[in-house]
């Protein structure tokens, strides 16, 4: 098992101690690790089975349950595309399939230069301005095939740039 | 008590009772699966136990619902039945039903609820979720295809070892039982106990079988000898409709003779003689100030615990090898010499009530001039097996004794290392007449027996020596002890630790208890089996006129002609082995 250093480890553990009268503190120390890592790899989950006594199959299926937890690093743009029914009636498969096509990654995956991951979301609640797509946080409405091409060259830029 | 009707019928019941139990109290079976012992396990996810309350909405899970005063219930309803029908097709839809080849077969509650429901298994046809196989451990296998996700297994993984392995993962039509990350339990820290197995309702977790190893040593011309625990004569009768608790010593051997095992012996030999090497090793180690509390290490599940939880404390364990490795050691060793074997054409097969001597077997520790000791490992279900496929009618059998050549003799004392305490109580009679010259007057040292899971203590008075011990059964029970000793605040000399609660009578590899398939025995058979399998054992010490290790004549030859004395220098290299700490979640290449 790759070790974490001592401040990751520490870092974990101070999370943990947050949460330490909580009656169910296990959503809270993994929203926590997730929002400051991004990500949380079992060696993380085993940190914080040691402080809380929860077992690692617990806090494992807790991470795999819900998508908004993820095992693997993310990359620094989250394509988020919405596949609720009225996203998808509204063409949204083709939607990702196309980011799939100019990003070569499937649902789920990060590209080879760390810059994006493209998840499959089920309904986001935007059902007003399908088919809807969310980066990092930005909301793109009655997204067509023709506007992806763009959109990944312009975070693509954005990236350069910084 | 409270007023309830079942079937219209006035019943009065006790209070708090669930409706499955309830009804059991009032002679109904309400056909259920994943519900487990007194609620053990009770997430009331299989909706097999379905029936009708009058004025609840819609149809309630019997295993988790309360009964109240003046509740209506109705079972033999269509709506119930039909409802329940429906619950096992839809887990048989995704089920994979091969049940010829599954070695579940005849102990399966799914086929068991399948058959008395009348669910047809082509009722819903679609997809199967994915399956998750594991072959790589060598105790246990995992086979996800056969699961139907009641969580018994996660349940007693937490309860009797504290260590919860397994959990559920992903969700809906994905989701499935794994240790984390869908390793294999050879790559998390599973102690490979078997406790899960146990309670499977289904094929999904299984020993790992060495039935077609033994078979093809039998090919192979090998002179083939089978060593049997204490435990499995406790057990085995049970596969043969033997109300529990029966001994069935003499046609256990009877069978394996017939299996042809060119020898058939006892591992009590073996256990006589650990108790030697175990009893020598803790006088060493009081008289010359060793490391304390020593810890019994004749359970691979304990060393198993040990080596990834408690790495620091390795040295509070026995060096002792087990016994049914001792006693391969000397069968591939003085008995092959004796009878002008090469090492190397002799095949130890063991006979347990364990699934992690699957794993203590291959262990490198336990190779003796790249010799393994021993070479496969079957447990008490894997040799009823052999015994129903060869045709042996097995309450035809007349009772045979062991074989005699070196190793025949056995004491009492080793008789009761299957059941929890038995070690220390074989210890501290050996340890009691080499510290006084004496046999400890009443033989039986009460204070040590017993079945709670919970730790028992005692101290012994040996010339006025006070020896400190301890027992616990299950890792659970254990930890306190073990956070103790990490803390310097163990006031013990000796402790016994044994990886299933209750010791080996309730190992991973004993018969199946499932009162589904029990119907002689008492509605509470799953709080009675352990007391009644360790009475058979006791009943046996008792039986014995030779009650203590040191007094077995075959074991005194042995060191007289062989060993010379216990710890001496080939003691050492035959009997006694090495730990080493084991990283839970290893990096996997």
């Amino acid at each position: 098992m790759a070790k974490l250093n001592v401040q990751a480890v520490q870092k974990i553990k101070d999370i943990c101690e947050r949460y330490k009268d909580e009656k169910t503190p296990l959503m809270m120390i993994l929203h926590d690790i997730q929002h400051e890592y991004g990500y949380i790899p079992l060696e993380v989950q085993e940190i914080v089975s040691q402080e809380t006594g929860i077992t690692v199959a617990e806090i494992y299926g807790v991470v795999t349950f819900y998508s908004f937890f993820s095992l693997k690093p993310k990359g620094k743009y989250v394509i988020g595309c919405c596949l609720g029914t009225a996203c998808y009636v509204k063409g949204a498969q083709q939607v990702i399939d196309k980011f799939q096509e100019i990003l070569h990654i499937a649902p789920g995956e990060t590209s080879e230069d760390g810059l994006f991951t493209l998840d499959a979301l089920r309904c986001i609640g935007a059902c007003g301005i399908a088919p809807a797509v969310s980066i990092n946080g930005t909301v793109y409405p009655k997204m067509e095939v023709s506007q992806v091409p763009k959109i990944i060259e312009q975070y693509r830029k954005d990236a350069e740039v910084a | 008590m409270i007023n309830i009707k079942i079937e219209g019928i006035s019943y009065q019941v006790e209070e708090g009772l669930t409706i499955l139990e309830a009804a059991r109290s009032c002679g109904y079976e309400i056909p259920s699966l994943c519900a487990f012992n007194h609620g053990e396990c009770n997430q009331g996810s299989c909706r097999v136990c379905l029936v009708e309350v009058v004025g609840a909405r819609g149809l309630v899970a019997s295993c988790v619902y309360p009964v109240h005063e003046g509740m209506e219930i109705l079972i033999s309803t269509p709506k119930a039945t039909q409802a329940r029908r429906r619950s096992v097709e839809l887990l048989l839809s995704n089920h994979n039903k091969n049940c010829q080849q599954c070695d579940k077969n005849g102990k399966c509650e799914l086929l068991h609820v399948a058959t008395i429901t009348g669910a047809r298994d082509d009722a819903f046809k679609g997809e199967h979720s994915p399956t998750h196989l594991d072959y790589l451990a060598p105790g246990l296998v995992r086979d996800t295809s056969k699961c139907i996700l009641c969580g018994r297994c996660i349940a007693r993984c937490k309860n009797a070892q504290g260590l919860g392995i397994l959990g559920f993962e992903n969700r809906g039509f994905n989701t499935f039982v794994s240790p984390a990350e869908d390793r294999s339990f050879a790559d998390s820290p599973c102690i490979q106990c078997g406790q899960c197995v146990n309670v499977c309702p289904t094929g999904a977790l299984m020993e790992h079988s060495e039935i077609a190893k033994v078979d093809q040593a039998f090919k192979e011309g090998k002179h083939v000898i089978v060593q049997a625990a204490p435990a499995v004569r406790a057990a085995l009768g049970e596969e043969f409709d033997y109300p529990i608790g029966t001994p069935v010593t003499g046609k256990m051997i009877a069978a394996l003779r017939r299996l042809g095992f060119e020898r058939v012996y006892d591992v009590n030999f073996g256990a006589d003689l650990t108790i030697m090497e175990e009893g020598s090793e803790l006088l060493q180690r009081l008289q010359n100030g060793g490391t304390l509390p020593m810890i019994t290490s004749c359970s691979p599940g304990w060393v198993n615990y040990a080596e990834y939880q408690y790495g620091d404390l390795l040295d509070h364990l026995s060096s002792c090898k087990s016994p049914h490795q001792m006693q391969g050691a000397i069968i591939k060793s003085y008995w092959a010499k004796q009878n002008g074997y090469d090492p190397k054409d002799v095949f130890v097969v063991s006979v347990m009530p364990c699934v992690a001597k699957k794993f203590e077997k291959q262990r490198d520790q336990l190779k003796v001039d790249e010799n393994y000791d021993v070479d496969a490992v079957i447990t008490t279900r894997e040799l009823a097996k052999m015994i129903k496929r060869s045709g042996i009618r097995f309450d035809r059998l007349p009772d045979e004794d062991w074989d005699q050549d070196i190793m025949g003799d056995y004491s009492g004392a080793g008789v009761i290392f299957g059941v929890t305490g038995g070690v220390m109580e074989a210890a501290l009679r050996t340890v009691y007449y080499k510290l006084t010259g004496q046999e400890y007057g009443r033989i039986a040292f009460d204070e040590v027996r017993g079945h709670d899971a919970g730790i028992r203590e005692a101290t012994i008075d040996i010339n006025g020596l006070e020896v400190k011990v301890a027992i616990a059964s299950g890792m659970k029970s254990a930890k306190p002890l073990l956070d103790d000793i990490r803390n310097n605040k163990s006031p013990y000399h000796f402790i016994e630790i044994m990886g299933c609660p209750g010791g080996c009578i309730n190992g991973g590899g004993q018969p199946y208890v499932k009162p589904c398939f029990l119907p002689n025995e008492d509605d509470n058979i799953l709080d009675t089996y352990k007391e009644k399998r360790a009475k058979a054992l006791y009943s046996e010490d008792e039986r014995q006129i030779v009650r203590q290790s040191h007094n077995n004549p075959q074991i005194i030859e042995l060191y007289d002609k062989y060993l010379k004395e216990p710890n001496s220098h080939l003691a050492h290299k035959l009997l006694h082995t090495t730990y080493a700490s084991r990283e839970g979640f290893n990096e996997i290449k």
